[in-house]
C-alpha cells in the first residue's frame, strides 16, 4: 500500500528525497514524463488523451511531500542532542517520543523527567524546545561522531489499521500531506481532457516554498491542492464548529488564512460530489493555510481549490484518518477533473 | 458622481465575492475604454490610450472588495458563528447588521456570560438570522456577508459602508470618463482581495507589467476627538502618500503628483500612515520593480459600517489624476 510506504518514510521539510523516491517508483509508469526541479519538487506530466479539448489546457494538482519534524542544533558533550522544530510543532507533543535521526535513521528518544522527581508546579508548565534533548543512548563521543548539527529527526511511528469496520481508520504520522501525495499518485492512473501536471512539492510546512516555484514554472490555467487537514471532532464544551469531521468525506476549503478558493471550482467539486453521491464537508473557514496560498498568486493569477482528507492530531507524532475519506477524495477528484472539459465558464 | 458612489458602496462585495461590484463597474467603463477584461482571479482591467512620446504603461488600481464575515458554524438553535474576512473590528460589530449574497439580513449579538466591560472576542459573537434551529437556518458554512448600511449624503460629507475602497473605484471610473487624450497606455485595474492580502493587485501587476503604478485607496485621519496623531484631515484635499507600513512611495511619483496639484491649484496633503498599507505595496515589488505611489482619500471610521469621506476631496482626487495623466510623467 502506497500510503503506508509514504507515511513510514521520513521527509521533514528540506529533506524530502526518501518520499520523492517512493513516489517516483509509484508514478513512473503512469506519467508520460517527470522531472525534479531545482528546489526538489517532483513534477510529473500526464498529457491529455486527445488534442481536441477546448477550454482548460493545463491543470496542476499539488500535494506536499514534506512533513513537520525536528532538526539537530547541537550535540552536547555528554551525548544529549539538542534540537529545534521544523514547521509548526507543539512542544507539548514531543516529550517522551521515539524519533529517527538522519538518513541512517538512528533511533533516539526525547527524554522526560520521571514523575517521581517533579517539583510542585512543574507539572503545569510546558517545557520549551531548548529544555528538551534527544537521547540516542550513545556515549558523548559516539553521539558527536554520528550526529551532526543540521541533521533531521522524524517521529518513528508505524502505520497501522485501527478499525477494519465502519470508518476504516488508520494511524500513522505525516498524513499531512502524504495522504494528498497518495491521492495524487492515484489520479495519475487516468487521462484527462487536459494536460495534468502533478506537483509533489517540497517545503510547504516552512512557507509554501516549493509550490511557489512549481506554479511559476508550470503556469497552469487552474490548480487544485490536495491536503491532509485539521480534524478536531472531539466533543466540545460549547456548540461550536469542528474544523472537519472524520468520516464525513473530503473537506472543501472556501477560505483559509492563505487563499480564498475560486468559487467556480468549489461549485464544480460540490456538483460532482452530489452527482456521484460522495459525502463532502466544508472546512471551517479561516483555519490554516496551504500551497494554494502561494499558487494562486503566481504570475497573473491561477484559480485554485483545496480538497483535503481530514486527519486528527496532525503535526504530532501520530495522527488518525479514515480510509473512506481517503478513497472518497480520490473519487471526487477524478470525477471533478473529468468535468473540467468545458472550461471554467459558469 | 454621488449616484455612482451610492451604487458602488451599497453593492455586496466581500473579498472573493466581488462579482456584483465588477458588473457595476464594467457597465460604467464598457463604452469608454478601448478594452475591458476580467483576469483569472477576477480583477477587472479597463484600458485606454496608447504610449506616445514621453508616455508610459501606467497601472491605476482601486480595490473592489470590502471587509466582511464568513460563516464558520451554525449551532443547534440556528445561531451563526463566524470569522472575519479582512480586518474586522470587534468594536464595530455588536448591533451591526450584515447582508448575505441573497440579500438576507442577520444581526450580530454577543454572548452575555463574559467578563463585564471586556470587549467580546470574535468567537463570543454570533449572527442571528431569525432561524429557529439549524435546519431552518437559511445560510451555510462558508457563506460570506458584508455590513448592511445605506449610503447617506450629509451634504459635504458622505457616509457608507465600504467607502474603503469603492470611493477609489468611483474615482477611477470618473477619471476614465474624463481623461480624454493621454500620452500613456493606462490600465484601470479594479482589484480583488485587497483586504485579505493584496492578492488581486499582485497578480494583475504582474500581468500588466507597468512602468508606473498608482493605487487609489482610503487613509485614516487625525482630525477626530482624541485621535492618534496624524496630519491628515477630511476636507483638506486628497493625500499624496509618503509612506505606510508596507511601502515607501517612489519619490519621483510623489513629486509628480504634488507638482500637478500645485500647478492646477488643487488642495492636497501629504500622508504618513503608521498602520496599514495598500495594493501599491505589491505593485511596487512585482517583477523587476515598478515606481509606485498612492493617492489617498482621507476617511474617518475606516473598517466600520459608517466610513466618512469629504466630497471635495473625492472631486480633487479625480481632477489631480486627470491632470497628471494628460501630460508626460516626470518622475525621473
Amino acid at each position: 500500500m502506497l500510503l503506508r510506504e509514504l507515511v513510514e518514510a521520513d521527509g521533514v521539510s528540506g529533506c524530502e528525497k526518501a518520499v520523492r523516491d517512493i513516489l517516483i517508483k509509484a508514478i513512473e509508469d503512469r506519467a508520460d514524463e517527470y522531472r525534479i526541479d531545482a528546489l526538489g519538487n517532483l513534477i510529473a506530466v500526464k498529457y491529455r488523451r486527445s488534442r481536441s479539448g477546448a477550454g482548460v489546457a493545463k491543470v496542476m494538482v499539488a500535494a506536499h511531500m514534506d512533513e513537520v519534524g525536528l532538526m539537530v542544533t547541537k550535540v552536547e558533550r555528554d551525548g544529549f542532542i539538542r534540537f529545534a522544530p521544523v514547521g509548526g510543532v507543539d512542544p507539548r507533543v514531543v516529550v517522551a517520543k521515539v524519533v529517527r535521526i538522519g538518513e541512517e535513521r538512528i533511533p533516539g528518544v526525547i527524554g522526560v523527567k520521571p514523575v517521581h522527581l517533579l517539583e510542585p508546579g512543574e507539572r503545569d508548565r510546558v517545557l520549551k524546545f531548548e529544555q528538551l534533548a534527544i537521547d540516542a543512548g550513545m556515549s558523548g563521543e559516539e553521539a558527536q561522531r554520528r550526529v551532526r548539527p543540521g541533521m533531521y529527526a522524524s517521529f518513528a511511528t508505524a502505520f497501522e489499521l485501527l478499525d477494519e469496520g465502519g470508518l476504516r481508520t488508520v494511524k500513522g504520522k505525516a498524513f499531512d500531506d502524504r495522504a494528498g501525495c497518495a491521492v495524487l499518485a492515484e489520479l495519475l492512473a487516468e487521462s484527462y481532457p487536459f494536460d495534468l501536471y502533478a506537483a509533489f512539492t517540497v517545503q510547504e510546512e516552512v512557507g509554501l516554498r516549493g509550490a511557489r516555484v512549481a506554479a511559476y514554472a508550470v503556469e497552469p490555467d487552474v490548480a487544485f491542492v490536495l491536503e491532509g487537514t485539521v480534524c478536531d471532532d472531539s466533543p466540545k464544551e460549547k456548540d461550536t464548529s469542528p474544523t472537519t469531521r472524520l468520516g464525513a468525506g473530503p473537506a472543501l476549503t472556501v477560505m483559509d488564512r492563505s487563499v480564498i478558493c475560486d468559487r467556480r471550482l468549489v461549485q464544480l467539486l460540490i456538483s460532482e460530489a452530489e452527482a456521484q453521491g460522495i459525502p463532502f464537508q466544508v472546512k471551517q473557514p479561516g483555519i490554516g493555510g496551504t500551497d494554494a496560498g502561494a499558487i494562486h498568486v503566481q504570475r497573473d493569477g491561477i484559480p485554485c481549490a483545496v480538497v483535503a482528507v481530514p486527519a486528527r492530531y496532525i503535526h504530532s507524532p501520530v495522527s488518525v484518518m479514515s480510509l473512506n475519506d481517503f478513497e472518497n477524495t480520490v473519487r471526487l477528484m477524478r470525477g471533478t477533473l473529468q468535468r473540467l472539459q468545458g472550461g471554467l465558464e459558469l | 458622481m454621488k449616484e455612482l458612489i451610492k451604487s458602488l458602496v451599497e453593492a455586496f462585495g466581500p473579498s472573493g465575492s466581488e462579482d456584483r461590484v465588477r458588473d457595476l463597474i464594467a457597465a460604467e467603463v464598457g463604452k469608454v475604454a478601448r478594452e475591458v477584461r476580467t483576469d483569472a482571479l477576477g480583477n477587472l482591467i479597463a484600458t485606454v490610450g496608447s504610449k506616445g512620446a514621453g508616455g508610459r504603461r501606467v497601472m491605476l488600481a482601486a480595490h473592489m472588495d470590502e471587509i466582511g464575515i464568513v460563516v464558520s458554524h451554525i449551532d443547534a438553535k440556528g445561531f451563526v458563528r463566524f470569522g472575519g474576512v479582512g480586518g474586522v473590528f470587534r468594536l464595530a460589530l455588536i448591533g451591526s447588521r450584515v447582508r448575505f449574497a441573497d440579500g438576507r439580513i442577520g444581526v450580530i449579538g454577543s454572548e452575555q456570560k463574559r467578563v463585564e466591560g471586556d470587549l467580546p472576542r470574535l468567537d463570543q459573537l454570533f449572527i442571528d438570522v431569525g432561524a429557529k434551529d439549524r435546519d431552518s437556518a437559511p445560510v451555510k458554512v462558508g457563506d460570506v456577508a458584508c455590513f448592511d448600511r445605506p449610503f447617506v449624503d450629509l451634504g459635504g460629507r458622505l457616509v457608507a459602508k465600504a467607502m474603503d475602497d469603492r470611493i477609489g473605484c468611483a474615482v477611477l471610473v470618473q477619471v476614465l470618463k474624463e481623461l480624454g487624450e493621454t500620452p500613456h497606455e493606462v490600465h484601470f485595474v479594479f482589484t480583488v482581495q485587497e483586504e485579505v492580502g493584496l492578492r488581486g493587485a499582485q497578480t494583475s501587476a504582474y500581468g500588466i507589467d507597468a512602468e508606473l503604478a498608482i493605487a487609489v485607496d482610503v487613509t485614516t485621519t487625525g482630525d477626530t476627538p482624541e485621535a492618534r496623531t496624524m496630519a491628515v484631515s477630511l476636507g483638506s484635499g486628497p493625500a499624496v502618500k509618503v509612506k505606510d507600513r508596507g511601502m515607501l512611495s517612489h519619490p519621483g511619483v510623489r513629486r509628480w503628483l504634488v507638482e500637478t496639484a500645485e500647478r492646477e491649484g488643487i488642495p492636497y496633503q501629504l500622508e504618513v500612515l503608521e498602520a496599514g498599507t495598500t495594493d501599491a505595496a505589491v505593485m511596487q515589488t512585482t517583477r523587476a520593480g515598478v515606481p509606485a505611489g498612492v493617492l489617498s482619500i482621507p476617511t474617518r471610521y475606516v473598517h466600520t459600517p459608517s466610513e466618512m469621506v469629504d466630497y471635495e476631496d473625492v472631486l480633487g482626487a479625480v481632477r489631480l489624476l486627470v491632470a497628471a495623466l494628460r501630460g508626460p510623467a516626470e518622475i525621473g
